[in-house]
């Protein structure tokens, strides 16, 4: 998994709500089995006048100039402004992975799903929900000022805008520390591989049916 | 006092990281379902690492979401779709894990395959590559969907890290109207508390209409506790869970099952145990549903209009709808009586059981297809659920309507195959998302239940299947 410690990054605002997994990362690219590359699809039926199919160079398509990310204003964004529900829909990892390829490091919305939101943290992709008053506020001053960065402090968990503004967020103790240290969470696990063994023999003893 | 919830959880906590019950839990796994879609790159991560399967008789795969569902005998025609199916048939041969190939007749929708073969039980952790995992639910197990990195996780260690989530409770009471479906409740609780209601849940469905669901109806209801944002949908074990389960291939046998039924049968909330919230609903007043946006919590009855956008003083609100009324070439106030499907399509882990093949087939029976629809399609959920429908001859009698009857798998419901709609058709489908270009690119999805999708065939139009029943 990637480190996240900090960001100061340009912010993209995409102002609509629920928006899920099948409009991040369209299913024809799920066809794929790697990992990487998902980036020049995300958002694509939003971002491409054309049609996408897996393998078509996206550099010979036609952007939609009208899709907030092909505005030049917010190229080379790092930070997504988002709404709630944020990334609703299947369990698609692929959403994720085509944000952090595209460039994304951080998402930020008055709230995710939940498979969504556990399927960032994997990843080194960092998710924070705020108020939905703050988000508002937020979507106000990128809409309102070019070049509109926010400070992300994952130690210190805070969002600060340019004008000095801080905003607390929550985050789990545990996928506080794997993120500031890019924990292979396998690895972590497997030192409780003895307990796991205990559990399962006990498990086994009054479930034998479990284990046939 | 304890919720079912509490008790799935509980008796699967192997640690907890804070001692404190309301953090992060490391929770055992006991089945593992997979597919070719979400679990390529978690093989591949898993042997980077040098690891191995923890408990290889805990998984369960099949290929569903790329396989065609017309004549199989040569394969699958796309080289993309081809590679990630014999990607999965590759790694399972490798590991030694139970698959069903493409041209077993056990094949066919993981959500279906795994309660089919009695490989879903009460009292299991069941998770899978997929959000409607949920769907496992039904049979009081703790079922949730997982991304790919968890897919590998709960390879290598067989369990996973969770939060414990809020426990919703919707209780529906009362007896349904003719003709209304698990469907028509599982749309109508989305439409009450939204897509995000459930977020942060488990919901456990109880009430004397739950009771009454069959376990084909209470698997349809769990299914769509996803879209409404809760990661878990539960359900009691009763006589109706454990008639379903006896003698299937997977569950237990001889002295070992009445261990297990006895066990089970404590598989119910405690009489006061207390939920975060409850919702109620009453089962008398659920309408035949039909979803007219791109959300499936955008959704009416039969025998109502496509909303206003301009009576909406929400503006984020406001702009989605009509964003979605554009999306689906709808005019505000137009009875949904008057939307005219170019598709039909009965299928999904959602409706593709031989219970939503029977009612679908009632409906059509001895009728014909209207002459607009260009296509009506019946996917089943399994081959298994394909050659019982045959046997019932239900088959004949979708064909003899102008339906066309197709091998198992997800087709349409998301379009990875060859199935799929053409920008700006509409469909009337039973499966569980409308999102915009879920059934293809730019094409329009209006879920309703199987009972609809077949009268809105025979019609031409969305008609109340309460007039025909
Ligand atoms: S039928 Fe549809 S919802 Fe169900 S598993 Fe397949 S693609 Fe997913």
């Amino acid at each position: 998994m990637k480190k996240f410690l900090y960001c100061d990054g340009l912010v993209a605002p995409l102002d609509r709500a629920n928006v899920d997994t099948d409009a991040i990362i369209p299913k024809q690219f799920l066809k794929s089995i790697k990992r990487s590359g998902f980036g020049q699809n995300l958002f694509d039926e939003w971002r491409y006048l054309d049609h996408g199919e897996p393998g078509v160079d996206s550099s010979r398509r036609k952007p939609n100039p009208d899709f907030i990310l092909n505005q030049p204003r917010y190229l080379g964004a790092e930070i997504l402004l988002a709404r709630a529900n944020f990334g609703c829909g299947s369990s698609r990892e692929h959403a994720p992975w085509a944000l952090q390829d595209y460039g994304f490091k951080v998402i930020i919305a008055p709230s995710f799903a939940d498979i969504f939101f556990n399927n960032c943290f994997k990843i080194g992709l960092l998710a924070i929900g705020l108020d939905s008053s703050v988000v508002d506020k937020l979507f106000d001053e990128v809409n309102a000022a070019e070049g509109y960065r926010l400070t992300v402090d994952l130690e210190a968990q805070s969002v600060r805008t340019p004008h000095g503004e801080s905003f607390f967020f929550d985050i789990d103790p545990f996928r506080k520390y794997s993120l500031l240290n890019g924990l292979d969470e396998i690895g972590l696990t497997m030192q409780h591989a003895e307990q796991i063994a205990a559990f399962e023999a006990r498990h086994a003893a009054s479930q034998p049916w479990l284990f046939q | 006092m304890q919720t079912l919830y509490d008790k799935l959880w509980q008796s699967h906590v192997v640690h907890e990281k804070s001692g404190k019950p309301d953090g992060m839990a490391l929770i055992y796994i006991d089945r593992h379902l997979v597919h070719e879609v979400t679990s390529p790159q978690a093989f591949e991560g898993l042997k980077l690492a040098g690891r191995k399967p923890w408990r290889l008789k805990s998984i369960l795969a099949v290929a569903d979401h790329n396989v065609p569902t017309t004549e199989r005998a040569h394969g699958i025609t796309d080289p993309i779709s081809r590679l990630q199916v014999e990607t999965l048939d590759q790694n399972c041969q490798e590991l030694g894990i139970t698959e069903f190939r493409m041209n077993d007749r056990r094949q066919g929708i993981v959500h279906v395959i795994g309660p089919e073969q009695g490989a879903t039980l009460p009292g299991m952790t069941v998770v899978c590559g997929d959000s409607h995992t949920s769907t496992h639910g039904a049979f009081a197990a703790l079922a949730i969907g997982i991304g790919t990195s968890e897919v590998e996780h709960v390879l290598a260690t067989q369990c996973l890290w969770a939060k414990k989530a809020k426990a919703l409770q919707v209780l529906v009471e009362g007896e349904l109207g003719h003709g209304i479906s698990a469907k028509d409740i599982a749309l109508a609780i989305i439409g009450e508390i939204g897509t995000a209601g459930g977020t942060g849940y488990a919901i456990e469905f109880a009430g004397s209409a739950i009771r009454s669901l069959s376990m084909e109806g209470r698997m349809t209801l769990c299914n769509m506790a996803i879209e409404a944002g809760a990661r878990a949908g539960m359900i009691a074990v009763d006589d109706t869970t454990i008639e379903y389960l006896q003698s299937r291939p997977f569950a237990p046998k001889g002295g070992l099952w009445e261990k297990a039924v006895a066990h089970w049968r404590t598989l119910k909330s405690d009489e006061h145990a207390t939920f975060d919230k409850v919702v109620r609903l009453d089962a008398a007043s659920i309408k035949p549903q039909v979803t007219w946006g791109t959300s499936p919590e955008m959704v009416t009855t039969v025998d109502g209009k496509v909303p206003d956008p301009s009576r909406i003083s929400d503006a984020v609100k406001r702009h989605d709808m009509e964003h979605a009324l554009q999306y689906m070439g709808l005019a505000p106030n137009t009875p949904i009586s008057d939307i005219h499907p170019d598709k039909i399509f009965i299928g999904s882990c959602t409706n593709s059981r031989i219970e939503d093949l029977r009612v679908a087939a009632e409906v059509v029976k001895g009728r014909s297809i209207a002459p607009s629809i260009k296509l009506a399609m019946v996917v089943p959920g399994s081959g298994l659920v394909k050659y019982q429908a045959e046997q019932e001859g239900l088959d004949k009698i979708f064909r003899d309507a102008g339906f066309e009857w197709r091998e198992p798998g997800c087709s349409m419901c998301l379009a990875m195959n060859e199935d799929r709609l053409a920008p700006g058709e509409r469909c009337a489908s039973t499966s569980n998302r409308n999102f915009e270009g879920r059934q293809g690119p730019g094409g329009r999805t209006h879920l309703v239940s199987p009972a609809m999708a077949a009268a809105a065939a025979i019609a031409g139009h969305f008609v109340d299947i309460r007039k025909i029943y």
